[in-house]
């Protein structure tokens, strides 16, 4: 009987877990907001983190961009072959990677490569009593560590994912060139057929929560480990699993909030 | 004006490591706290300047209850505090001339001009010139913990925090410390709280010796007392004697 419920137990123990890394990670962001203030404590440390948390994914965004425009038509022209014409590639590339696979893709490359950077360089900082020490020299933590790279998240975050977007819809261009018979005229054809600007902005509000939710909880882990190494270890995987699950939480919710 | 704890309560989970703290700290004394590895040392310092709350007790700064202040007046007061940490503690994506200068950027009343002067001078003073641009992970252990206390005394603070400021330093280098703990006293008025094992620092520099045990201070006096003190607890500890110690109840 007990085995039986074990499973369940871990599930209930894991998901109760998950729910207070919100929370905290919530009431974190919410103190780096009010710390807003604080200009001139995270004023000068913007710039740098937005360079280190957009401008260095740029490569990993556009790795993964290119290859699911390729294969997004490949599979649209293997779907639609024989049953609707084939400028329709154009369509189905350019709606499902705006729509879902530029931001959510991007999203979950980035919360490994930025959350878990950002939860392990925190993390030893406060294993190692470095965040006491901002403390005892009158610097805010919040406001000096967690305000800029927050916000460069949420500045960041959208221009990956449009550079992820516009890449991957050109590497879907160039395979419908190359490889389908498809002409470009009929490719941008497709594209134009269900072009709405608005797709855009919904991808752009996605991004941003995603980039706050990446750095928010990164932050959190990191300032809220215990322990040497092993505590940094763990709170680094644990803010790359929690925020893979919040991303794909979020973009449930924008789905049903604003295209429903 | 003096640094007063009184009746300091503060646990970790089920394990109590204060229970009933009181010492008071006068103006201008330099006061060193002995005790053993894990009796809340370093804990009972940290409450001084709010890095950690007290689950009960209060905490005086001169005219401030620590533990009822908000978090913009912890910041005032802390720029009357040094704090020496224990493991250096430095930034180590910074400089050390860098680490020195950041508390000295804080200070409104400081000019920026004059900082680059400053942490040289600092540096000098705890025998590191020209180490200022290498980076932490470039300095030896004992290195790294001078570089931590010339980043506490650059603000010229009112008070100096000093955790174990000597562990780990060759006996030349230690007295060295010990000097500057002293003149810092001396020629400038700083009151010192030093967290020390090394009980002939501790007589070098203490103008009042608290012992620690069981989450109280179990005696308090000047050096004098306490190397006199008939407690079998306070003489086991000093005399490096766990014999004494045994058996006593606490
Ligand atoms: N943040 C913390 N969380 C949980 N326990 C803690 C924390 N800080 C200290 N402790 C516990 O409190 C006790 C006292 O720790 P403290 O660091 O004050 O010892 P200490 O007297 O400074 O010892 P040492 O001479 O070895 O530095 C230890 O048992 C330690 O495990
Ligand atoms: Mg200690």
């Amino acid at each position: 009987m007990s085995s039986f419920l074990a499973p369940i137990r871990m599930v209930g123990r894991g998901a109760l877990q998950a729910l207070t890394a919100v929370g905290r990670a919530g009431y974190l962001g919410t103190d780096a907001v009010r710390a807003l203030r604080k200009v001139d404590l995270w004023g000068p440390h913007l710039v740098p983190q937005m360079s280190r948390i957009g401008v260095e994914s740029v490569p990993i965004a556009l790795f993964i961009s290119m290859f699911t425009g390729v294969v997004l038509a490949l599979q649209a022209s293997y779907t639609l072959t024989g049953q609707v014409p084939l400028y329709f590639v154009g369509a189905l590339v350019g709606k499902t990677m705006i729509l879902e696979l530029g931001p959510v893709l991007t999203g979950l490359a980035l919360s490994g490569r930025v959350g878990a950077n950002i939860a392990a360089e925190i993390g030893t900082m406060r294993v190692t009593e470095q965040i006491d020490a901002l403390e005892t020299l009158a610097y805010d933590p919040v406001a000096y560590l967690v305000t800029p790279r927050v916000l460069a998240g949420a500045i960041m975050f959208p221009m990956v994912v449009i550079l992820s977007i516009a890449i991957g819809i050109a590497a879907g261009w160039g395979t419908s060139m190359a490889l389908l018979d498809i002409t470009s005229t009929e490719f941008i054809k497709g594209l134009r057929l269900f072009f709405d600007p608005w797709d855009i902005q919904f991808a752009a509000i996605k991004s941003i929560t995603f980039g706050v939710t990446v750095t928010a909880v990164g932050c959190s882990f990191g300032f809220h480990t215990r322990g040497g190494a092993e505590g940094v270890g763990q709170a680094t995987t644990r803010a790359v699993v929690i925020s893979s699950m919040i991303i794909l939480v979020l973009d449930a919710f924008w789905a049903a909030v604003l295209l429903s | 004006m003096s640094i007063k704890m009184v009746n300091v309560h503060r646990a970790f989970g089920e394990k109590e490591v204060l229970k009933g703290f009181s010492l008071e700290i006068q103006d201008g004394t330099t006061t060193t706290i002995i005790g053993g590895s894990g009796s809340g040392k370093s804990v009972a310092l940290k409450h001084i300047v709010g890095l950690l709350r007290p689950d009960e007790g209060n905490i005086w700064v001169d005219e401030d209850n620590v533990s009822r202040l908000d978090q913009e007046s912890v910041y005032r007061l802390r720029q009357r505090v040094g704090y020496v940490f224990q493991f250096a503690a430095l930034f180590d994506s910074m400089t050390i001339a860098e680490n020195v200068g950041l508390g000295l950027r804080r200070m409104s009343d400081f000019p920026s001009e004059g900082i680059p002067d400053r942490v040289e001078e600092c540096l000098h003073l705890v025998d590191l010139d020209g180490y200022g641009e290498r980076l932490p992970s470039q300095l030896s252990g004992g290195q790294r913990k001078r570089a931590g206390l010339a980043r506490a005394i650059a603000t010229k603070p009112k008070y100096i925090l000093y955790d174990e400021p000597t562990t780990g330093l060759d006996p030349v280098t230690t007295a060295v410390i010990d000097e500057l703990i002293v003149r810092m006293s001396e020629e400038l008025g700083v009151t010192g709280v030093v967290i020390s094992h090394d009980m002939k620092s501790v007589f070098r520099i203490s103008d009042r010796v608290a012992m620690l045990y069981d989450g109280v201070i179990r005696e308090e006096g000047t050096p004098d007392q306490i190397q006199g003190s008939d407690d079998p607890i306070v003489r086991g500890f000093i005399e490096g004697r766990p014999e004494l110690m045994e058996g006593q109840q606490t």
